[in-house]
C-alpha cells in the first residue's frame, strides 16, 4: 500500500491499525512524521493494542503535541499584548487549538497566522517590532515584494522565542486572481473569551481550501485536508456553498472537500473520485515513500509551477522568477 | 533505500537506510551484537543528493525524520560517521521521552556518575577509560533521564575518540573492538570503540544518578562543588531538547541538580582524573 494511503487509512479508521505488522508501523510513523501528523495520529490511535515500541512513539508524540499546543497559544497571547486595542484574528493551526476544535487536536503548529485589518496592519507591525519582533527577510526585493503584492506583512520573528508570526490582511495575495472578501472574513469572526477571535467555520473551510490550491504546491497538503475533514465533520456545509462563492472559492472549497473524502471518508478510499483533476491532485498528495520521503519529482514540480502561475499574473511570474533565478533560487 | 538495518542503542530504536553497502556493513559489524527494535523511534537515511554522487566522488547526504537542512555532506570513507551524526541529529532534534543531556555515563553499584562539559574535555576518553577499569559504560555523547523517575538511561552507542585521544585508548584497551580510522573529518582524525559486552547487555537498565562531574582536560589537578544552580545552568546549555520539553524538562532538571551532588574537576591527564572520579564517586 502506499505509505501516504495507510497513514490517511489510518487516521480514518484507526482500528485498522490493530492488523499492522512491524514493517507498517514504521512506514506509518515515517510518514506521519514527514506530513507532521504525527500528533494528530497518535492521538486517533492511542489505547489500542500495538506493539511496545509503537506505544512508546505514541506517548511522546502526544507529550510533544500538548506542548506544542500550549507554546502556540502562549504566543498567541504574547501577540495580543502586543497589539493593543487592534483586533486580531486567529488563523489555521493556533485558531483550531484556541477554539477547541477537533481539527486542534494533536495538530502539529508552526508559525502563528493572524489576520488584521488591513488599514491597521501598518500600525500592527510598528507594535510588533516594539515588542520585540523582527524582520526575517533582509533582501530588499522579497521585502518590496511583500509589501506591494502579498497577502501579509514579510515574516516577522520573535528574538527571544524564536516564533514566527505572519501578520494577513487577506487570505490571498493581492496578485492572485482570486480575491477572498477580507471585510466579509472580518465581520463573521467569532470572538472568543480571551479577546481573540476565530474565523467562521465556513470561512475556516474557505481559508484552508484557498491556502491549499491557490496559494500553495500543496505541500502539507495531507494535514490541511485533515483540518478539512474535521471541520466538515464538526460543523457541517450549511450555507457554505454560497460563502465560497461570495469569496471567489467555490471551485477550490469542492475540491478540497471532493479530495478530504478521498483520503479520509465518508466516500470509499480506494479509487479517485471526480475524474482526472483529482486524481492528480491525489497523486502529489501521496508522493511519499516508507522513508517519509518525497518521491513523483516531477509531479511535485508541476504542481511547484502551478502554484506561482496561480499566484501571479504571466509577465510578473516571469518577472518574479528571473529575479529570484538570478539570486540563485531553485525549487 | 537500498541497504538497511536496525539497531537500538538503550531504549532508542534506529532504522538506517543507505544508497550505499559500506556504512550499513560497517554498523552491522561494529553493532553486530546489539538488539533490533521492532519498530524504530527514528529514521536516518544516506544518500545521494544526485544520482550520479552515488559513484562519482560519492558524498554522503545526511538526511532522516529531523534533519538540519545545509549540513555538509561526507565522503563515502566517512559513511560510518554520516551515519553517526545522523543518529545523534535524530536525537537531538527529535527526542522527546527522555531529557537529554551531552554527557558520558558510567555506572557501578547502581550509581551513576554523568560527566558533561564542553567538546575536548575529555568526556569520551575518560568513559572508555572507567569501562577499562569496570565501570559500566552508560554512553559517552548523551545520558537520557526519565523525567517521570529521574533514573538515567544509558545510550552506549560507539564511543567516538577523536585525534590524541586515539592512542590514548588504544594503549590502555588492548582487548577492546576498534572501528576503521577515520581521517580528515569534520573532527579531525576519529576512531570508534565498541563498548564491552557488559555495557550493551545491561544497556536497558537505567541507574540512579548519584555525582555530576564537570571535568576540563589541560589544567593543575582542581576540585571544588558545584552548586546546584551552577549546575542547573550548565546542564540546560548541555542540553539539546531541554527547551522542547518544557515543564517536563525544567521539573526533571531541578529535580537532578537537587538530588545529585556535582563536581567540577581540572586534571592534567587521565591518570589523575581516574583517580579523582573514583574517589568522589
Amino acid at each position: 500500500m502506499n505509505p501516504a494511503l495507510l497513514l490517511a487509512r489510518t487516521l480514518r479508521d484507526p482500528a485498522s491499525a490493530k492488523g499492522l505488522g512491524p514493517q507498517e508501523w514504521t512506514t506509518l510513523f515515517a510518514v506521519a512524521r514527514a506530513e507532521q501528523l504525527i500528533g494528530t495520529l497518535a492521538l486517533r490511535i492511542h489505547g489500542l493494542p500495538m506493539p511496545e515500541d509503537a506505544r512508546r512513539i505514541v506517548r511522546d508524540a502526544i507529550a510533544s503535541a500538548e506542548q506544542g499546543r500550549t507554546a502556540a497559544l502562549w504566543e498567541a497571547e504574547m501577540a495580543r499584548r502586543a497589539l493593543g486595542d487592534i483586533p486580531l484574528v486567529l488563523l489555521k493551526g493556533t485558531a483550531f487549538a484556541a477554539a477547541g476544535l477537533e481539527a486542534g487536536r494533536g495538530r502539529s503548529i508552526g508559525d502563528l497566522d493572524i489576520l488584521v485589518p488591513r488599514d491597521l496592519i501598518g500600525e500592527a507591525e510598528v507594535r510588533l517590532l516594539a515588542a520585540g519582533w523582527e524582520w526575517v527577510k533582509p533582501d530588499p526585493y522579497d521585502d518590496a515584494y511583500y509589501r506591494r503584492w502579498m497577502h501579509e506583512l514579510p515574516p516577522l520573528i520573535h528574538r527571544e522565542r524564536d516564533r514566527m508570526i505572519d501578520v494577513h490582511h487577506t487570505i490571498l495575495p493581492l496578485t492572485a486572481r482570486v480575491t477572498p472578501d477580507a471585510d466579509a472574513l472580518l465581520a463573521a469572526a467569532r470572538p472568543l473569551e480571551n479577546g481573540m477571535q476565530v474565523l467562521s467555520p465556513n470561512d475556516m473551510l474557505c481559508h484552508a481550501a484557498a491556502h491549499l490550491f491557490a496559494d500553495g504546491d500543496l505541500a502539507g497538503g495531507m494535514r490541511n485536508l485533515w483540518d478539512v475533514h474535521c471541520l466538515v465533520e464538526q460543523f457541517g456545509t450549511e450555507g457554505l456553498e454560497a460563502r465560497a462563492d461570495q469569496h471567489g472559492l467555490a471551485g477550490h472549497v469542492t475540491r478540497a472537500i471532493r479530495l478530504s473524502q478521498a483520503l479520509y471518508g465518508p466516500e470509499p478510499l480506494a479509487g479517485t473520485t471526480g475524474g482526472w483533476g483529482d486524481s492528480l491532485y491525489l497523486r502529489r498528495l501521496t508522493a511519499r515513500d516508507g522513508w517519509g520521503r518525497p518521491t513523483r519529482k516531477l509531479t511535485r514540480l508541476a504542481f511547484y509551477i502551478r502554484s506561482h502561475w496561480l499566484r501571479m499574473p504571466p509577465a510578473m511570474l516571469a518577472r518574479h522568477l528571473w529575479t529570484k533565478w538570478r539570486k540563485g533560487h531553485a525549487p | 533505500m537500498r541497504h538497511v538495518t536496525s539497531l537500538r542503542i538503550g531504549p532508542v530504536g534506529f532504522r538506517i537506510g543507505s544508497d550505499w553497502r559500506a556504512p550499513v556493513a560497517a554498523l552491522d559489524d561494529l553493532y553486530r551484537d546489539y538488539p533490533r527494535p521492532e519498530v524504530p523511534d527514528f529514521n536516518v537515511h544516506l544518500f545521494a543528493a544526485r544520482p550520479w554522487r552515488k559513484y562519482l566522488r560519492p558524498s554522503v547526504h545526511i538526511g532522516g525524520d529531523f534533519v538540519i537542512p545545509d549540513a555538509a555532506p561526507l565522503p563515502l570513507a566517512q559513511g560510518l560517521l554520516a551515519a553517526e551524526m545522523g543518529m545523534n541529529l535524530q536525537m537531538a532534534l527529535g527526542q522527546r521521552g527522555y531529557l537529554l543531556l551531552h554527557a558520558s555515563g558510567v555506572e557501578r553499584d547502581g550509581r551513576a556518575v554523568l560527566m558533561t562539559g564542553i567538546s575536548g574535555a575529555g568526556k569520551s576518553t575518560l568513559a572508555a577509560l572507567l569501562m577499562a577499569r569496570g565501570w559500566r559504560l552508560m554512553g559517552d555523547e548523551f545520558v537520557l533521564v526519565d523525567p517521570a523517575t529521574g533514573m538515567a538511561h544509558a545510550f552506549p552507542r560507539l564511543i567516538s575518540l577523536k585525534n590524541e585521544a586515539i592512542p590514548v585508548a588504544e594503549a590502555l584497551l588492548p582487548g577492546a573492538r576498534f572501528g576503521p580510522l577515520l581521517e580528515g573529518t569534520p573532527k579531525g582524525t576519529l576512531r570508534h570503540i565498541v563498548p564491552d559486552a557488559r555495557a550493551i547487555a545491561a544497556m536497558a537498565e537505567p541507574a540512579a544518578p548519584a555525582l555530576i562531574l564537570f571535568p576540563r582536560f589541560g589544567f593543575a589537578p582542581a576540585e571544588r562543588p558545584v552548586p546546584p544552580s551552577e549546575a542547573f545552568v550548565r546542564l540546560t546549555q548541555a542540553s539539546t531538547n531541554y527547551v522542547n520539553l518544557a515543564e517536563r524538562g525544567f521539573e526533571a532538571l531541578t529535580r537532578l541538580v537537587a538530588s545529585v551532588p556535582s563536581h567540577a574537576i581540572d586534571y592534567p591527564d587521565t591518570e589523575t582524573a581516574l583517580a579523582m572520579v573514583e574517589r568522589l564517586a
